[in-house]
């Protein structure tokens, strides 16, 4: 009940947000919130399996052309786009997951980190259909769903506002499940699992492509909701910044994406406002946390003060 | 004798103060709004792989601040830059369009040069209503893709560019063209316009050899250059230009070698005296602006060089190892003057009369040479929100670049892609 509580209460609290926000910190809640669905998507993969990806700007980047082109290239609107994007996003990860979980660890990184420069690339190649580096902006009639104006301030937010509701939920019922509770014990210990029943591979790639539509619907959602698909948004960049977000809100914990999320982008925020050598006051950041919460920060309050914490 | 204190005044002070509230109150509310600055604010690229670029641009646009506060400011009200870096992203672009508009209130954004930046930051400044000025050479304006928001007033697009020196490569260095340019859009449009324009011309482009962005060595690329070529062409863009050039030098040594014509892009921020480019002697470069004083240079180019703090060789005073990008800089000083031109022609008084201002823009046709343009004259149409001015070919001789040709407006003329003024707002 309090875990409900507490998650719904978040919901609830953005909701109410937008309400008190100027619409410049209202539209930077819309983009954190999107991000953070990318970063839930990442944690179900890092913080859950123990898959530490370095190729999610593919999947990211699949949702985001899996939407984007159809809306450029054949005037498909917003909801068919956004579907087609989420599958974009999962069907890459299946295709990268069959090869890509045949090895483990270090290797799983590099391969992952390899199939997502080759889908830069590619992007890069295929500039006719693509746009290539300079990418393309989405037609009006793709941003915009159910006679919502997605280009304006409150459908954007709600929008954003419904996918993240979405994933969180998704997200916490999804850990809180046999098969999540599964997802733990590969992460901690793959050969007893084995040894339990588990099929490890099966596991793994299941939630491998679980987290490539999280990050399929991110793209997608981050393409309509902000107008702009480019090659940058597949660049190694956007494989590093949800672990980013991830680490810093802490691994394995079901906020910890959008605490990860929301603090980086105040960060940066407020570190360029002080300071043109802002990304020294980000590193400088990130180091300490490294060094006093290598658990993120809700991963150390779940250590110290919060067990009940998911 | 009576005595006042702030806590007993006179009925005397009392009545003047009052009187003075009530002639202050009765001041029409402008007054106090026309001292108010106008704020610009500046999409910067000061990290990322435009930073050598923003580096001067930002120099640059210091010293039109400067200049033009000097002379009175604009409509006779101080102006203001907030530069903001957008790491040379797009996503971060968008964002500090939101900021620099909605966070600090700036009245219009500028200063953007990479162009998948500022494709990705024209919607949001479309969905703002705020006026965006693009310092590019992009072809994204004119080409239609973006909105009624975006105008690029301070250069020449790179289709207009590239029109402009076919006709002279075909006709002094030769005929069959082997082209070497980065595999993304901008290369792209190198490839498209030139060998179009090329076969135009009675010329052919006999290889087209399209580099990764990724890459970091070339040599492997240079074999494939066909024996028969008589031009080589050439243009690069990001970190590795300098490696690009030295590695080109390496391939060819002291042995025959094609006619090279680069565009200054493969050499912009770089010393054309570095050790390892003494093969450059001889070539010739695109300039939009030519970085060593020519000899008959206009009347006011001192000026611009002193204001900007660059020498006659183009590289800063204070530093002669740190050249500029000479010949895209000038955008941003001509842009803010484009801009200072537009607001005092529409009586622009504040954001509500954003829409107000990019008609004016809309309505400005030729923009003679001035200090106010120190690149030339030109011409903005309004139409496709793009201006279009003169060229330049240099040869590099004893080292340096020496102009050799100047191109007329038009020699890169073409037909109109889009007419922005029949969009709504």
């Amino acid at each position: 009940m309090k875990v409900w509580t507490l998650h719904l209460g978040l919901i609830v609290v953005l909701f109410a947000a937008q309400f008190w926000l100027s619409p410049y910190h209202s539209t930077n809640l819309a983009r954190i919130m999107v991000l953070a669905v990318f970063a839930m998507g990442y944690n179900l993969a890092f913080g859950y399996t123990g898959l530490l990806s370095l190729g999610h700007a593919l999947f990211f980047a699949a949702g985001m052309y899996g939407a984007g082109l159809p809306a450029q290239l054949w005037g498909v609107t917003a909801g068919p786009a956004l579907i087609l994007g989420i599958l974009a996003g999962g069907g890459m990860a299946a295709a990268v997951g069959l090869l890509a979980l045949r090895t483990a660890g270090v290797s799983f990184m590099i391969v992952t980190l390899m199939f997502a420069q080759a889908g830069y690339l590619a992007i890069l190649y295929f500039a006719a259909v693509t746009g290539g580096d300079e990418g393309f902006t989405l037609p009006a009639a793709a941003r915009s769903i159910a006679g919502l104006d997605l280009s304006s301030d409150t459908p954007r937010f709600l929008a954003a506002l419904t996918l993240f509701a979405v994933g969180l939920l998704v997200s916490l019922a999804l850990v809180r499940s046999p098969f999540g509770r599964s997802m733990v014990a590969i992460r901690e210990n793959e050969e007893r699992s084995r040894m339990l029943g588990l099929n490890p591979f099966t596991v793994k790639l299941v939630a491998l492509v679980l987290s490539g539509l999280y990050a399929g619907a991110a793209g997608a959602a981050y393409g309509i909701l902000f107008g702009y698909a480019g090659a940058s948004f597949a660049t190694i960049q956007y494989s590093i910044l949800p672990m980013l977000y991830v680490l810093l809100g802490g691994a394995g914990t079901i906020l910890g994406p959008f605490l990860g999320a929301a603090l980086m982008f105040a960060l940066i925020e407020v570190a360029s406002g002080v300071t043109s050598a802002y990304l020294f006051l980000v590193g400088a950041a990130l180091v300490a946390l490294v060094l006093f919460a290598p658990r993120g920060i809700l991963g150390t309050i779940r250590e110290r003060w919060a067990k009940w914490l998911p | 004798m009576t005595k006042t204190t702030l806590l007993h005044p006179t009925r005397r002070g009392l009545l003047m103060a009052g009187g003075a509230g009530l002639l202050t109150a009765a001041l029409p509310g402008h007054v106090g709004a026309q001292a108010a600055p106008i704020k610009i604010g500046f999409q910067l690229h000061r990290t990322g792989i435009g930073a050598s670029y923003g580096r001067w641009y930002e120099r640059t646009a210091q010293a039109a601040l400067k200049a033009i506060n000097d002379g009175g400011g604009i409509a006779g009200r101080p102006v203001e830059i907030l530069f903001e870096d957008d790491a040379t992203d797009p996503k971060r672009g968008s964002e500090v369009v939101d900021k620099l508009t909605q966070s600090d209130g700036c009245d219009v954004v500028m200063g953007t040069l990479f162009s998948h930046v500022v494709i990705g930051s024209a919607p949001r400044a479309a969905e703002l209503k705020v006026p965006y000025l693009v310092c590019s050479e992009g072809y994204h304006v004119a080409s239609g893709m973006l909105n009624r928001w975006t105008l690029q007033p301070g250069i020449t697009d790179v289709r207009s560019q590239i029109q402009a020196m076919a006709p002279w490569i075909a006709a002094n260095l030769g005929k069959k063209v082997t082209m070497v340019f980065p595999d993304f859009a901008f290369g792209h449009d190198h490839r498209d316009f030139f060998t179009a324009k090329m076969a135009e011309m009675g010329g052919e482009v006999i290889a087209q050899i399209a580099i990764p962005p990724t890459e970091t060595s070339f040599t492997r690329y240079f074999p494939q250059i066909p024996a028969e070529t008589e031009v080589l062409y050439h243009v690069m863009v990001g970190p590795a230009v300098l490696t690009f050039v030295k590695e080109l030098g390496e391939f060819y040594g002291t042995g025959a070698k094609p006619q090279i014509f680069g565009f200054i892009d493969s050499l912009e921020a770089v010393d054309t005296a570095t050790p390892g480019l003494e093969f450059l002697e001889g070539t010739h470069f695109w300039e939009a602006h030519n970085r060593v004083k020519p000899a008959d240079a206009g009347e006011h180019e001192a000026a611009y060089r002193a204001a900007v703090g660059v020498d006659d060789n183009g590289a800063s005073v204070s530093d002669a190892a740190d050249v500029s990008t000479y010949s895209h800089m000038f955008s941003t000083w001509e842009t803010l003057f484009f801009l200072k031109q537009a607001m005092e022609a529409s009586g622009y008084s504040g954001p509500t009369d954003r829409q107000k201002l990019v008609e004016a823009m809309e309505a400005i046709s030729d923009l003679p040479y001035g200090v106010e343009r120190p690149q030339g004259a030109k011409v903005f149409n309004g139409k496709t929100h793009q201006v279009f001015g003169t060229q330049n070919i240099s040869q590099v001789q004893g080292g340096k670049l020496v102009r050799v040709h100047q191109t007329t407006m038009e020699d890169g003329a073409y037909a109109d892609a889009v007419d922005y003024t029949t969009m709504s707002f």
